[in-house]
């Protein structure tokens, strides 16, 4: 491909080249002498010149069709994703017509009308039918389309149903947590004045409130140490001095989250924190919401045909219903490594291209028996029952918040 | 000929400092916003072919890549990822602000409104002067930015906040960020400058008999785009303000909750939203700041060479003020997955889709003005046979991504950068090219070389639907933009071919537009000479001398009788009649429609 590909470039280049070297032989004989505007031959070749173009054009089209058309998006694995497949191909159809008609007849009228000096133009101002009919024709098209569109972004935008599964995606620089709402099936309360290593999302609650007021209390102590002991030149008390007021200041924010009422704050203790992958179960609505911790991010499932921007101070959401698990995808697209993923569709960063995670579709027993396994948040900030595994994703944003 | 100079006399001679550098006269500042957007243009499409060598090959090494950007940014001739994103942000800058708007607006705005229109120069001098001042200050701090230490700005060209608005989120938002809104703060005192110039001369200087309805359409689209300019880009340069104050002064119009680097950020109760809202309020009036000029160009040269009046003038004026009214109603689209309120997002879905009907009835009249034409091809008619071509293919797809449940699935993928690549970037650097072509000999006396324009515009125009035609096949495999390298996730492993096929389009388009330029300077000096009307066209522009005299005409200046469009009006002997020339007894100017 590539060899036949620079071949192509070198010949093209040789070509105009050579054209170039015709021209200046042309241009310097006759300066002077040629006509100021395309002879008869000219405009003939180039005419037809154009016809060429656009055959070529559909060809290439019809190439890329054929050549790339099994590599698009396989089917929308999404109860809605197959409604807007279906309104993507309907409007693909109607813009396709549009597209062929108007291009043949434009370069067909580029070829056929080239200039010949014994024709004169016709002298054609205006037609008010013709104005009227494709100021209507375009107008009824573009009411189907719009009937059409607004009906599936409706459906699609409502409130999700009784009885969805709540997941939270939290991106940050530059990766995905997601976190379900466990048994009590409410998110826990959360605030950005609450992050720690231990805390990724800040959760509120008792034992996060203890953990955060006490690591902020240590680290203000040690600031007020380190400048009060021995002499430290200007600049780093200046910056010692800005921090402590910092610390301080989120220390009385993160006391202030103890007026929350205690059911309040019970409920983020069964949450379930994941990193890398999380499951879904088959056929039963997920309402994702979306928050998140730095700039601005989007969550983006293309096999699920959904979308949503993450956006720092405020909660968006987007609902669906998978109809194709995992497995069944692997078989379908032939394709033993395939996984659902979460990319990254807004610029956030150096790393925004690679900012992903997976999501397991499975059926309900096996999401069940998955979900069962995994650590709720008051086990995994609770010191007490110190074990290896406390849960990876905890070691992992530790080691990330130093590395900041 | 000093003698007959006219009325305005300009007795003193001129000191070259005058005429070159600070000129107030409307034909030389139109050259110089046409050479410098040409700079600004290469820089531009080298670094898309610099970017685009990454993305055809991802994590080859290119000794180019180190040679342009050194060790820091091409280790190994290795493109550093946030390289990769500065360079996409200024290119997209460059292109769209620098190019297609300063460029574009302030080249053909600058030479067509007074000779058109029969004024003798712009409303002001001096404020024409200011304005390309401010313009080439503004590219000049733009470009100085490639070489602060921690790289320019490399959020995007909507550098959107939080990310634009903490240097900790990425090294771009550092020293080349606050560049970045500097420039783009002198660049739209530029446009403001700019545009009330050419409000004001197109509604007060019009020549005796130049009626509103017998503007050329050139004319009409430079004016109404002087006025969406006007109206909108005061809007950017509050979001420009804004960004300026929380990155330096603390304040939190865009910034809420956020934790970052390891900090918590003082700085809440902002929103990002706010942001986005104020940008695309000028960002897709922006767009229509592009192309209604292309449009305005494409109408001249059409009518021109299919020596056929343009099909529907009043419809064509129509269409362009119902695009300008509905482009500042539609920007929501932009905005469809931030969680606006659905029924918000259905209310921008439908004003936008509005747009397609005028733009409808715009493609279709070009195409039955060649119906039984006469068609003379020259490079400026071929390309902008190929802006209508690009406009129709592009525009098309808007349709879709208009549709806010598409929108959902395509919305920042590599569906949108083929998008708004056809229908804004080729369809008004076409058009850029017809005008250039077109107007060659007014603006230097000389023809451009026809053969090396029939070169240019067959590369160009296969190239450039080479680059751009793909990739609505790599968005609609949901590969996203902005992604320095899409090997990171084997699905998309499989179009890593058509990648490499577009890559090799545009290094083969950027090449050839050295060929355009050899031409330009070359045909400057040493093209064949001009006559006055060497296309046998009707407006005013070509009944001025060949060589430029101040005030335009030697003499009085012309009056106008009919509209600009009389080709080959029956019972006349040529095939075109010039605005200047009376009625006959009977005769009925064609442009009075019913
Ligand atoms: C030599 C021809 C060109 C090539 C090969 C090219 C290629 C590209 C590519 C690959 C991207 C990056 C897409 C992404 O990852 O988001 C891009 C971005 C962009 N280009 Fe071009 N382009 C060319 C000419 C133009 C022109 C003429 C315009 C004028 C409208 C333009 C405007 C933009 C804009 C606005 C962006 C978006 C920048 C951003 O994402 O911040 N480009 N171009
Ligand atoms: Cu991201
Ligand atoms: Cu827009």
């Amino acid at each position: 491909m590539m060899t036949i590909l620079i071949i192509l470039a070198v010949l093209l280049a040789i070509l105009t080249i050579g054209q170039l070297l015709r021209v200046f032989e042309a241009s310097s004989k006759l300066n002077g002498g040629t006509s100021l505007l395309p002879t008869v031959a000219e405009n003939k070749y180039q005419g037809r010149s154009m016809f060429i173009f656009m055959l070529g054009f559909f060809a290439f089209f019809i190439w890329c069709m054929v050549e790339y058309g099994p590599y698009l998006l396989p089917e929308a694995a999404s109860e809605h994703g197959v409604l807007l497949d279906r309104l993507l191909n309907f409007n693909f159809a109607i813009i396709t017509l549009v597209f062929v008609i108007t291009h043949v007849i434009l370069f067909y009228f580029a070829m056929k009308y080239a200039y010949h000096p014994e024709r004169k133009a016709y002298y054609f101002t205006h037609s008010n039918k013709l104005e009227l009919l494709w100021t209507i024709v375009p107008a009824i098209f573009l009411a189907v389309i719009i009937v059409y569109g607004l009906s599936a972004w409706i459906s699609i935008t409502d409130d999700a149903p009784e009885g969805s599964l709540t997941i939270e995606l939290y991106p940050k620089q530059f990766d995905w947590t997601a976190r379900y709402s466990g048994e009590d099936a409410q998110l826990g309360a959360s605030n950005y004045n609450m992050i720690s290593g231990t805390n990724p999302l800040g959760l509120i609650t008792d034992g996060s409130l203890d953990q955060m007021m006490s690591e902020l209390e240590a680290e203000i102590a040690e600031i007020k140490v380190d400048l009060e002991s021995a002499p430290v030149d200007g600049m780093k008390q200046e910056d010692l001095t800005e921090t402590l007021g910092k610390r301080e200041r989120q220390l009385n924010r993160v006391r202030g989250f103890r007026s929350f009422e205690a059911a309040n704050r019970a409920s983020g203790n069964d949450d379930i924190l994941v990193k890398t992958e999380f499951y879904i179960p088959v056929g039963r609505e997920i309402d994702f919401k979306f928050r998140s911790r730095d700039v601005i991010h989007s969550a983006y499932f293309p096999h699920f045909r959904a979308q949503m921007n993450c956006v720092p101070g405020m909660v968006t959401q987007f609902h669906f219903k998978p109809t194709i698990t995992t497995a069944q995808m692997k078989a379908k697209t032939q394709n033993d490594d395939f996984d659902y993923l979460v990319l990254c569709n807004k610029i956030c960063g150096a790393a925004h291209y690679n900012m992903s995670i997976v999501i397991k579709v499975v059926e309900e027993d096996e999401y069940n028996a998955w979900i069962a396994e995994q650590k709720t948040f008051s086990e995994t900030i609770s010191p007490a029952d110190e074990s290896e595994e406390t849960a990876s994703i905890v070691s992992e944003d530790a080691i990330s918040m130093i590395e900041e | 000929m000093a003698t007959t100079e006219a009325h305005n006399d300009h007795h003193h001679k001129e000191t070259f400092i005058q005429k070159y550098v600070f000129s107030q006269d409307h034909k030389m500042i139109s050259k110089q916003f046409l050479i410098t957007g040409m700079t600004m243009a290469v820089i531009g499409m080298i670094m898309s072919t610099l970017f685009r060598l990454q993305l055809g090959w991802q994590g080859e090494s290119f000794a180019i890549l180190n040679f342009f950007l050194g060790d820091k940014w091409a280790p190994d001739g290795i493109l550093d990822p946030n390289m990769y994103l500065a360079l996409v942000t200024i290119h997209g800058t460059i292109m769209v602000f620098f190019l297609l708007t300063g460029g574009l607006s302030g080249t053909f705005a600058n030479l067509l409104i007074p000779l058109q229109i029969g004024a003798r120069d712009m409303a002001s001098g001096f404020i024409n002067l200011l304005s390309y001042w401010f313009f080439l200050a503004s590219s000049v701090i733009m470009i100085s930015s490639l070489f602060v230490e921690t790289g320019p700005a490399s959020g995007g060209w909507t550098v959107y906040p939080p990310l634009s608005a903490l240097p900790q989120a990425m090294p771009g938002s550092g020293m080349g960020m606050t560049l970045w809104l500097v420039s783009m703060s002198l660049f739209v005192v530029s446009s403001l400058l700019g545009g009330l110039n050419y409000v004001v001369t197109v509604i007060n200087l019009r020549t005796k008999g130049m009626t509103m309805t017998r503007l050329p359409l050139s004319v009409w689209a430079l004016f109404v785009t002087a006025v969406i300019g006007v109206l909108s880009f005061p809007v950017l340069f509050s979001a420009a303000l804004l960004l300026i104050f929380d990155r330096m002064f603390g304040t939190a119009f865009y910034l809420s909750d956020i934790h970052i680097a390891g900090e918590v950020l003082e700085a809440t109760g902002g929103s990002p939203i706010l942001y986005e809202h104020l940008f695309w309020f000028l960002g897709h009036p922006e767009v229509y700041i592009v192309l209604l000029p292309a449009l305005g160009i494409t109408s001249e040269v059409i009518a021109t060479n299919a020596r056929k009046p343009i099909f529907g003038y009043r419809a064509m004026i129509g269409s362009i003020l119902a695009i300008a009214f509905l482009s500042f109603i539609v920007w929501g689209h932009h905005m469809f997955l931030t969680g606006m309120n659905p029924f918000l997002g259905s209310v921008f879905t439908f004003t936008t889709l509005l747009i397609a009907i005028p733009s409808a009835v715009k493609a279709f009249n070009y195409i039955t003005t060649l119906w039984k034409g006469n068609v003379r091809l020259t490079p400026a008619m071929l390309f902008s046979i190929g802006m209508v071509s690009t406009f129709i293919s592009g525009g098309v797809t808007g349709i879709i991504l208009a549709d806010s449940a598409l929108d959902i699935n395509l919305h920042d993928t590599y569906f949108v950068v083929a998008h708004f690549h056809i229908v804004m970037g080729l369809s008004a650097v076409l058009a850029m090219f017809a005008g250039v072509y077109h107007w060659f000999p007014k603006m230097y006396g000389r023809m451009m070389n026809r053969k090396m324009g029939y070169v240019h515009f067959w590369v160009t125009f296969i190239c450039a639907y080479g680059v751009f035609f793909p990739q609505h096949f790599l968005g609609l495999a949901g590969i996203p933009r902005r992604y320095y390298t899409n090997s990171e996730f084997p699905i998309f492993d499989d179009l890593l071919g058509l990648n490499e096929l577009v890559s090799v389009f545009a290094i083969i388009g950027a090449m050839v537009q050295f060929l355009f330029i050899f031409n330009f300077f070359y045909s400057m000096r040493r093209g064949q000479r001009a006559t006055q009307n060497p296309w046998g066209s009707n407006t005013l522009e070509w009944t001025t001398p060949v060589e430029h005299v101040h005030g335009n005409w030697y003499g009085a200046l012309p009056t106008v009788h009919r509209w600009p469009y009389d080709y080959s009006k029956p019972g006349k002997e040529q095939d075109f009649v010039p605005q200047d020339v009376p009625l006959e007894e009977d005769e009925m100017d064609g442009g009075e429609g019913h």
